[in-house]
C-alpha cells in the first residue's frame, strides 16, 4: 500500500498534511480505506450498450426527486368535492379530491406541470430502459452462468416497474385511469377462485369504493419503491460482486476486466451521464404534453372514451386483450358451478406465461445446452443465431401486440378499418414470430459467414483484377496473423486491420488513436498496480 | 229449371244492371277520392315550390338524383331517401363536403366542398330548403355563434357522456367497426356540430331537443370550443392528442433514441 504522496515541495513538510492526518484519524474509527479503495479502483468495461441499464437506473432517480415533489400536493382522498380552479372547463364539476389536486398541481402549482410531465415520462423512459437492457442482457448472453440470480432480479424489477407505472396512472383518478383500473379490477375477477375475495379485499367492496386511491397511493409511493430500491440495490451489489461482463477483444479474456477505473474517469462519466438522462427528461417535459388530464375529466363509470390506452408497457395486455376471442367458459367440478371469464387467457394466463418463460430462460438455456461453465464474456448475437432468433420472435410478439392494444388509434390515424386491424393482429400473431425467427436465424448464419469468409481469405480490396483467361477475380488482402481473440468484430475494411476500434475522426468515437492493447500477460499480484510512469494507457486492468 | 217452383217475380234484367254500375261507380269513387285525399305526393305537387327551393330541386336533379333517386325517395344500394332528414342534415354534408360523395366507401370523408365561398352558401341554402320544403326535418338556428350562454363546464360532462365515446376526450375522433369512424372535431364549427347533432349523420346518433336541449347543445358546442382553444399547456407538441399511444411511440423515437446516441458519445469519449 504505497502512498500517493509525490516527493515534492510539499513532502518536505515533516508532518503530514491536515487532510492526511484527518483521513487517518477517520480510517483508524472506520477502517474504510481498504474496502473504499476496492470500491474506488473498481474497473468498468466501456460499451455503449453496458450504458442502457443506466438509463433505467437515473431515470428512476429522476423519478425519486420529482416524485418527492408532486406527493407535496397531491391529495390522495376520493373524496367528492366541487372543481372551483383555474381549469374553465371543469370549474363547478363534481371530481374527486385526488383528480382537484392533479389540477391543482396542473395550473396553480408553480413549476406543477412541468413536474408532473417530468415525472411521466420519466416513468415511460425507465420501462422503455429496462426493456431496452434486458433486449442487450438476453442478445449478448449476459445473463448465463453466473449471472441467472441478476437475470432473475431484473425480471421482477420489470414487472415492480410495470406496477409502479401502473399505480401511478391510476392515481389522478381521470376517466383514463378509472378505466384502467376498471380494467384491473376485471381481470383481478378473471382469476380463478380466488379472484372476487381479491379483487373485493383490494377494493374494500365493489368497484370503485372508496378506498381505492389511497390504497393505490401508499403501493406507488411506499412499498413498490421501497421494493425497487430493494431490488435495484441487490442487483447492482451483484454487479459489482460478479464483475461486469465485457466484450471479446484483444487482451481481453474470461478472467478479467478491461476498462477505466471507477475514480476518477468512471464516475466522471456516470455523473455527466445522469445530467444527460436528467436533460432528455426535462427536455421532453417542456416540449412534449403527456397525459393532459384536464381534457379526460373525472372518472365516472358511465364514460370511456374511444382511444383509452394503458401507457405503452401495459398495452401488450390491452393487445391481448382486443384479440383474444371473447370464450366465456362454464363447467361444473365437485358440484360447484364455475366460470372461467374471457379475460382469464389473455389477462391472466398470457402474462402468467410470459414472465415463467422469462424467469427460466437462462436455465432452461443451460440445461439445454448442457453449458454449466462461466461466462464472462459476451456473445455476438449473430454467434447464438438460435437464442438471437428466440428472442426476435419474442420482440415481434410484443409489438404485435402492443400495437394491437392501439388498434383503434391506428384504424384512425392511417384509414385502416378496426376490423381488419383486429384481424392482422390475431393472424399476425400467429404467423410473423415464426417467421421473424426463420429470417433473424438465416441473418445470423450469413453473417457468421461472411465472417468466417474474411478470417480465411482476407479483407475484401475493392481491387478487381482480370485473370489471364479473362475471369475477374477481387483481390483480397490476407489478415496476416490469426486474431488473438474470437468473437468480436472481424476487421472488414483495410484501414481497421488489427485494429480494435476505428481510429476515425468524429463524434461518436475517440478522438484519439485507440490504445495498444494491454499486455496479455497476467496482471501485477495485487490486480490494481497501475502501469505507472510509463506510457500512458487508456486502460485498466482488473482480475476476476 | 223446374216449372213447379214457385217463383218470384225477378226484377227487370235492366234495373239490375243500373244497380251494379251504381254500385261500381260509388266504389270508385270512393277509392280515387280517398287517394286524392291522401297520396303525398300529388298533395306536394299541389303545394308550388318556393323559389330557393326550386333552384335547390334544380341543382338536386343534377348533382344528387343519381344516389337519392327522384324526388329524394333513395336508391337501393346507393343512397337512402332524404325525405324528413331536414335542413340541417343538408347543411352539415353539403357544407363539409361530404356530399356528393366521390365513391361509394364505408363512410363519406370531409373534402372540399363541390363549390365554394357564396356560392357554396348559396347552393347548400337553396338545397337545404328544396329538401325542407319536400319533406322537413331538423332545422337550424340563424347566425354563426351557437354556443352563447353555454357553460363548459357542464358542456363537458355531457360531452364526456355522449360524444367521447366514438369523438374521444380531446376531440380528436376514433375508429369505429368496419372502416367508419367518428371525425376529429379540432377544425369543427358551430353550426356544424349543432347540425351532426340535430341530424346525426352517417354513424352519429340523433340528439333531438328531447335527448339534448337547446341550451345542453349549447354547452356542449361551447365545452368543444374550448377544447380547440385550450392551447396545450403542456407542452409544443401535443402528440396529437391521442393518448397514451403516442406518447408510448415518442418514448422511443425521442427518448431512448437520444439517449441511445447520448451513450454512443459519452462510451466512445476517454
Amino acid at each position: 500500500m504505497s502512498t500517493t504522496t509525490e516527493p515534492g515541495p510539499r513532502a518536505k513538510a515533516e508532518r503530514p498534511s491536515r487532510l492526511a492526518h484527518a483521513g487517518r484519524n477517520a480510517d483508524e474509527r472506520l477502517q474504510a480505506a481498504s474496502p473504499l479503495r476496492t470500491l474506488l479502483n473498481k474497473v468498468f468495461p466501456d460499451h455503449w450498450s453496458f450504458l442502457l441499464g443506466e438509463v433505467a437506473l437515473w431515470s428512476f432517480v429522476v423519478l425519486l426527486l420529482t416524485g418527492t415533489f408532486l406527493t407535496l400536493f397531491f391529495d390522495p382522498s376520493m373524496e367528492h368535492i366541487v372543481y372551483e380552479g383555474s381549469y374553465t372547463a371543469l370549474r363547478g364539476v363534481e371530481m374527486s379530491a385526488a383528480y382537484a389536486s392533479t389540477l391543482h398541481i396542473s395550473f396553480d402549482v408553480r413549476g406543477g406541470l412541468f413536474i408532473r410531465q417530468m415525472h411521466h415520462w420519466a416513468a415511460l423512459l425507465f420501462l422503455a430502459a429496462i426493456v431496452v437492457h434486458l433486449l442487450r442482457i438476453f442478445f449478448t448472453g449476459a445473463f448465463r452462468k453466473p449471472r441467472e440470480m441478476n437475470w432473475v432480479i431484473g425480471v421482477l424489477l420489470f414487472w415492480l416497474a410495470f406496477l409502479l407505472g401502473f399505480t401511478g396512472y391510476s392515481l389522478p383518478d381521470d376517466a383514463l385511469s378509472g378505466t384502467g383500473l376498471r380494467i384491473a379490477h376485471a381481470i383481478m375477477l378473471a382469476v380463478p377462485v380466488i379472484g372476487t375475495w381479491l379483487a373485493s379485499s383490494l377494493f374494500d367492496g365493489p368497484f370503485p369504493g372508496e378506498v381505492i386511491i389511497f390504497r393505490v397511493y401508499i403501493a406507488h409511493v411506499f412499498i413498490l419503491p421501497l421494493l425497487t430500491l430493494g431490488l435495484i440495490g441487490a442487483h447492482l451489489a451483484l454487479v459489482f460482486k460478479q464483475k461486469h461482463t465485457q466484450w471479446a477483444g484483444p487482451g481481453r479474456t474470461n478472467t478479467n476486466v478491461v476498462g477505466e477505473r471507477m475514480v476518477p474517469r468512471y464516475a466522471a462519466k456516470m455523473v455527466a451521464f445522469f445530467l444527460v438522462v436528467f436533460a432528455t427528461i426535462a427536455l421532453l417535459a417542456g416540449l412534449f404534453q403527456i397525459n393532459p388530464v384536464w381534457l379526460f375529466g373525472p372518472y365516472k363509470a358511465a364514460v370511456v372514451s374511444v382511444a383509452s390506452q394503458p401507457d405503452w408497457y401495459v398495452m401488450f395486455l390491452e393487445g391481448s386483450t382486443r384479440l383474444f376471442p371473447a370464450w366465456e367458459t362454464r363447467f361444473s367440478l365437485f358440484g360447484e358451478h364455475f366460470t372461467l371469464s374471457p379475460l382469464f387467457w389473455p389477462g391472466v394466463v398470457l402474462p402468467g406465461v410470459l414472465t415463467v418463460l422469462m424467469l427460466a430462460y437462462p436455465f432452461l438455456e443451460q440445461r439445454i445446452t448442457k453449458d454449466n461453465r462461466i461466462h464472462n464474456l459476451l456473445q455476438r448475437p449473430r454467434d447464438v443465431p438460435v437464442r438471437t432468433g428466440l428472442g426476435a420472435m419474442a420482440v415481434t410478439f410484443f409489438v404485435i401486440l402492443t400495437i394491437s392494444g392501439a388498434n383503434d388509434v391506428v384504424a384512425k390515424s392511417f384509414d385502416i378499418s378496426l376490423n381488419a386491424m383486429t384481424w392482422a393482429g390475431r393472424i399476425g400473431l400467429i404467423i410473423l414470430p415464426p417467421l421473424a425467427y426463420y429470417i433473424t436465424h438465416r441473418v445470423c448464419l450469413g453473417l457468421q459467414q461472411h465472417d468466417r469468409e474474411v478470417l480465411a481469405h482476407g479483407v475484401e480490396t475493392g481491387i478487381i483484377k482480370r485473370m489471364p483467361d479473362g475471369r475477374f477475380v477481387e483481390v483480397h488482402q490476407p489478415l496476416g496473423t490469426d486474431l488473438e481473440y474470437t468473437g468480436w468484430a472481424v476487421p472488414k475494411k483495410m484501414n481497421r486491420l488489427g485494429a480494435l476500434a476505428p481510429a476515425v475522426r468524429g463524434f461518436f468515437v475517440p478522438i484519439e488513436r485507440p490504445a495498444a492493447p494491454p499486455e496479455v500477460a497476467p496482471p501485477a499480484p495485487n490486480g490494481h498496480d497501475d502501469t505507472g510512469t510509463g506510457e500512458h494507457t487508456r486502460t485498466d486492468v482488473e482480475r476476476r | 229449371m223446374t216449372s213447379e217452383t214457385p217463383r218470384r217475380r225477378p226484377r227487370g234484367r235492366g234495373r239490375r244492371r243500373l244497380s251494379r254500375a251504381g254500385r261500381l261507380l260509388a266504389a270508385l269513387l270512393l277509392v280515387g277520392g280517398l287517394y286524392t285525399a291522401f297520396a303525398p305526393g300529388l298533395a306536394a305537387q299541389d303545394t308550388p315550390l318556393s323559389p330557393t327551393a326550386a333552384e335547390g330541386k334544380a341543382l338536386y336533379d343534377v348533382s344528387c338524383i343519381t344516389c337519392h333517386g327522384r324526388n329524394a325517395q333513395g336508391v337501393e344500394g346507393r343512397g337512402p331517401s332524404l325525405i324528413g332528414v331536414g335542413e340541417a342534415a343538408v347543411e352539415f354534408q353539403v357544407g363539409t363536403g361530404r356530399m356528393p360523395m366521390a365513391r361509394q366507401e364505408a363512410q363519406a370523408p370531409d373534402k372540399p366542398p363541390l363549390w365554394e365561398g357564396e356560392e357554396l352558401e348559396r347552393n347548400t341554402a337553396a338545397l337545404a330548403a328544396y329538401i325542407q320544403e319536400l319533406g322537413g326535418g331538423p332545422e337550424m338556428p340563424p347566425g354563426t355563434n351557437l354556443s352563447a350562454g353555454g357553460d363548459p363546464g357542464i358542456g363537458g360532462e355531457l360531452y364526456r357522456i355522449n360524444c367521447s365515446s366514438c369523438h374521444a376526450y380531446s376531440g380528436g375522433g376514433g375508429a369505429l367497426s368496419s372502416g367508419a369512424y367518428a371525425p376529429g372535431l379540432g377544425e369543427a364549427t358551430d353550426r356544424e356540430i349543432w347540425a351532426a347533432m340535430v341530424s346525426g349523420p352517417q354513424n352519429m346518433p340523433v340528439f333531438g331537443d328531447n335527448q339534448l336541449t337547446p341550451q345542453e347543445k349549447a354547452d356542449v358546442i361551447a365545452f368543444i370550443n374550448y377544447l380547440q382553444d385550450d392551447g396545450d399547456p403542456g407542452g409544443v407538441f401535443t402528440l396529437g392528442r391521442l393518448g397514451p399511444s403516442t406518447e408510448g411511440v415518442a418514448i422511443f423515437l425521442v427518448g431512448i433514441t437520444a439517449l441511445l446516441f447520448a451513450s454512443l458519445w459519452i462510451a466512445g469519449k476517454s
